[in-house]
């Protein structure tokens, strides 16, 4: 167990180092680059080249990646030119990714909370009617652009009804007192409930157009699951034991059940990331995926390197757990 | 307390069957349970109506896509564009072009896009997926630590990371930005069932015999192995048209919309979505639909392919 977690974050560790240097070659290859992008279309060679010397850029690529990365050793990863000009470009990440936390985090729980339940309830009853509309839904979830739906739900809830906020993640007017940048938990450490109630209203929408996907997949799974696990022979032997329904629902068909699901959930890590960008953005919703869209329409060299970065160690660190809690959850796994 | 599919197990016991397409290849039992599956023949329906209406389109569109027709029509100041007419049954664009007609021809594109990166993704991770799977040894740990790195990185970013590397998008950019993505997922899948054959009893049998390793790959373990991948690629000609959109949607759609795609037509009405929705409702209901015909398909074609459901 031991050997084996060491020799994953091994992995983890090439993976970042790897993505590193492709990350830094092929932000200097993108077209346009953030002196055009600072200096717009006025610019003089003269203004260019001391805008180039100011930022490092007139220095070889190999001596700006040591540069960085003796930099970022140091939590420096420069100055953002883009999304939020002049700010340190750690800190946009470290900001704006309990947002993103967040949003993701509701996601979440909002795809396990429908689709396991309707998952299991399907598999019980398959053929039925509820398993029928359950099948189609997520098929139909997986084709729906994920902006197209975001659109869709702003249009018609914020929009059209007015029930719930079009943008952002809290109404201005509200003084919340910031603790830990995520604003729902903010407000009920502080006791300001209202602030609370005003940012998970802002969350829900974006929440529920990421959770799309996520609800899908975990359906499927969770359905395929289900039927696998009744036709063991352990379920049969449990049930000619007389042990009763809500046992062997409980301790044989869902406890055995979860493992692929458990997978599926970490895996989801990396749709969320990308749905973020979008639903963030339809929503203004100020996030990581919100600052990467501007990023790359501005070319924010520094920003985009922390985000994508940060991004893929997220990811690659939630599978390692989720490797890791599939051997705790299934002793087989452990060798 | 029996589930039903115990239940047709025994039921067939007792009708003396067992199974009733004992010695039958697995290609052709899948195929007798896809005749069968109402979700495959849905979505082979809606598969050849687009194919149809991408081959028919230039004879069906009545205008040309590109020709600003209703311009005069067409108003910024007071945000309007052309509404519904005789002759132009959708009305218009935001530059006063035949929405009817760019719908129709837009299939092409649309067409083009999910096939065009399909095939790409799908040729890249053949060659990556059979070197890793059939070598092995140095040469997939190679490989596979360059996938693992590529999948590391959450699908959209990386379409959009290899989008924005282009001075100009085009149509080709965004279909290669969208098979990239593929690549990896491809090789992962290919080697995983090469690595599977080679413990295999007829790969050791053929080598027993004196087989050579090209004729043992070629003939005996990639056949065997296609399953998933053909299953995957039909998954990913939806995806493909839904990553498409999504580049447009964040800017990095082709900067030409003389001809026309649904996932440029839908990334591009997102400025006026709020005052002219139906520019968006178009695209996005045609792109949701087809992408729904290929994932049924792929989704029905996995289940008729699973040994397990062999009865």
């Amino acid at each position: 167990m031991l050997r084996y977690t060491v020799r994953r974050f091994g992995q983890l560790i090439l993976v970042v180092a790897a993505l590193s240097v492709l990350l830094f070659a092929w932000l200097r290859s993108l077209p346009g680059g953030p002196v055009s992008a600072l200096l717009g279309e006025r610019a003089t060679p003269e203004s260019r080249a001391q805008l180039q010397a100011v930022l490092g850029l007139d220095r070889p690529v190999h001596v700006q990646y040591f540069q960085f990365l003796g930099r970022a050793a140091s939590g420096d990863f420069g100055v953002s030119t883009g999304v939020q000009p002049g700010d340190d470009a750690l800190s946009i990440f470290l900001q704006r990714f309990p947002a993103t936390l967040e949003l993701s985090l509701l996601a979440i729980v909002l795809a396990v909370a429908a689709g396991i339940p309707l998952g299991y309830v399907a598999a019980r009853r398959r053929g039925g009617w509820l398993d029928n509309a359950g099948v189609v839904s997520s098929l139909v979830g997986v084709a729906v652009p994920v902006f197209f739906l975001a659109f869709l739900l702003k249009y018609v809830f914020a929009v059209e009804l007015g029930m719930l906020p079009t943008s952002g993640r809290q109404n201005a007017g509200i003084d919340a007192t910031r603790v830990t940048g995520f604003f729902v938990l903010d407000g009920l450490l502080t006791r300001e409930w209202d602030a609370s109630w005003d940012a998970l209203k802002h969350l829900m929408l974006p929440a529920l157009a990421l959770s799309s996907i996520p609800f899908a997949v975990v359906f499927r799974i969770t359905r395929a699951a289900v039927l696998d696990v009744l036709d063991e022979d352990y379920v049969r032997t449990a049930y000619s034991k007389g042990l009763t329904d809500t046992v062997i629902r409980g301790r044989h068909v869902l406890r055995n059940a979860m493992l692929p699901v458990v997978t599926i959930i970490g895996l989801q890590t990396g749709a969320l990331l990308s749905g973020a960008v979008l639903t963030e953005k339809v929503f203004a919703f100020q996030g990581v995926g919100e600052a990467l869209a501007i990023g790359f329409e501005r070319r924010d060299y520094p920003v985009l390197q922390v985000v994508i970065i940060a991004a893929a160690m997220v990811y690659v660190l939630v599978n390692l757990i989720v490797d890791l809690s599939y051997a705790v959850i299934d002793p087989r796994v452990r060798t | 307390m029996l589930t039903s599919s115990r239940r047709q197990r025994i039921d067939d016991l007792a009708a003396g069957g067992g199974a009733p397409d004992a010695g039958v290849s697995l290609a052709v039992s899948a195929w007798r349970r896809l005749r069968r599956s109402p979700l495959f023949l849905v979505g082979a329906a809606i598969i050849g109506v687009f194919v149809v209406m991408a081959l028919l389109a230039p004879w069906l569109a009545q205008h040309d896509p590109a020709l600003r027709l209703l311009d005069d029509q067409v108003s910024r100041a007071r945000n309007e564009i052309p509404p519904a007419q005789p002759g132009h049954p959708l009305g218009g664009d935001q530059q006063g072009r035949d929405l009817y007609s760019r719908m129709l021809l837009g299939s092409q594109q649309t067409l083009l896009v999910a096939v065009l990166a399909t095939v790409i993704g799908l040729g890249g991770g053949l060659v990556l997926g059979t070197l890793a799977g059939a070598i092995g040894g140095w040469v997939d740990s190679v490989v596979m630590r360059l996938v693992d790195v590529m999948l590391s990185i959450p699908s959209l970013l990386l379409a959009v990371s290899v989008g924005a590397l282009f001075a100009r998008q085009t149509q080709f950019t965004v279909i290669l930005a969208v098979a990239i993505v593929q690549i990896p997922i491809f090789a992962r899948l290919l080697r995983g069932s090469m690595l599977a054959q080679r413990a295999s009893d007829h790969v050791l049998a053929a080598r027993a015999l004196g087989v050579r390793r090209r004729a043992i790959v070629f003939r005996h373990m990639l056949p065997n192995s296609l399953g998933p991948v053909v299953v995957q690629s039909t998954l990913v000609l939806a995806i493909a048209i839904i990553d498409a959109a999504a580049l447009s949607f964040l800017g990095l759609g082709a900067a030409d919309d003389s001809v026309p795609e649904w996932g440029q037509m839908l990334g591009r009405a997102q400025d006026v979505i709020d005052s002219h929705p139906q520019l968006a409702f178009w695209p996005a209901g045609a792109i949701i639909t087809v992408a729904l015909g290929f994932t049924l398909v792929g989704e029905s074609l996995r289940d008729a392919l699973d040994p397990k459901n062999r009865r």
